[in-house]
């Protein structure tokens, strides 16, 4: 193992890191809710009464980030995407997410951050297993094949 | 209204959250992953901000009945170690390694334009309207995260 500094950055990935905490945590004691995107996006497309506003809310603020974080944020702050994989990469992996997600109840957000923040034995199953699954698959594309 | 505009400004935190870790770039995902070659440690900064801020926020979470404006707290209370908790996050796993996007940088990467972004996010639409469809084959009783 060898650490990449070029692209290692501790700071702006630390600071991110709390917004991310901030965020779940207003979440919860606001508005009552896990914020885990693949479960507020997945009750969308299988809707409830009374339950799709606060998803379509979040959402749009979601979507609004890059918006005004190149409006009020300097761009140095932000990586440019390196974004290597096929098309044909992309759409495999997009459904793996997407069922995956649904199925296992959550992703990196929901059992990641959240999950692992309020101490839940399920979401740290979860997390331990997408970890492991992501390092094999990556070893297995970059070093293997 | 109100309860809107907090979603709202929430998912707008984590989107710039996202944003600012690193977390919507691939490249840098996949180079937290690749622990065995050029590795970028930098999402282990992402987790620890997060989960850091997160631990105050869902101890006292734990502690109330409804939420500081008088709304129910939504905690998941399922707590097994179940078939599709795992085999879902395999699934996720192996799909965040192959193309590295879950699903909320994906959803912010969409936002800014990325074309495979784009695709991404259809065919994980799709993959998750596919669990919705089927869901009583793979689940029998439905569990929140």
């Amino acid at each position: 193992m060898e650490i990449d500094w070029n692209h290692f950055t501790p700071w702006t990935s630390l600071l991110g890191g709390v917004l991310l905490g901030v965020a779940s945590s207003v979440f919860i004691l606001l508005s009552g809710r896990i914020l885990g995107i693949s479960g507020i996006l997945g009750g969308i497309l299988n809707p409830r009464k009374g339950d799709v506003g606060w998803r379509i809310s979040f959402l749009l603020g979601l979507f609004a980030a890059p918006w005004l974080g190149y409006i009020f944020m300097p761009e140095s702050l932000f990586q440019t995407p390196r974004i290597e994989s096929g098309m044909s990469s992309i759409a495999i992996a997009g459904l793996l997410v997407g069922f995956g997600t649904r199925y296992g109840s959550g992703c990196t957000s929901g059992h990641g951050v959240c999950g692992l923040s309020r101490l839940s034995i399920r979401s740290m199953a979860a997390t331990v297993t997408f970890m492991l699954a992501g390092f094999v698959i990556v070893y297995v594309l970059k070093h293997l094949l | 209204m109100t309860h809107r505009l907090i979603e709202f400004f929430v998912g707008l935190l984590f989107g710039f959250g996202l944003l600012l870790s690193g977390m919507t770039d691939p490249g840098k995902v996949i180079g937290f992953l690749d622990v065995f070659g050029n590795w970028d440690p930098s999402l282990a900064f992402v987790m620890a901000g997060a989960i850091a801020i997160g631990l105050f926020a869902f101890a006292l979470a734990k502690k109330k009945t409804s939420t500081f404006l008088g709304t129910e707290l939504h905690l998941p209370k399922y707590n097994k170690i179940d078939k599709p908790l795992l085999v879902g996050a395999l699934l996720f796993g192996a799909g965040w390694g192959l193309a590295g996007f879950c699903p909320g940088p994906a959803i912010v990467s969409l936002a800014s334009g990325q074309s495979k972004a784009a695709v991404f996010v259809i065919f994980m639409v799709f993959g998750m309207l596919v669990f919705e469809r089927f869901s009583q084959f793979f689940i029998e009783k439905r569990s929140n995260p």
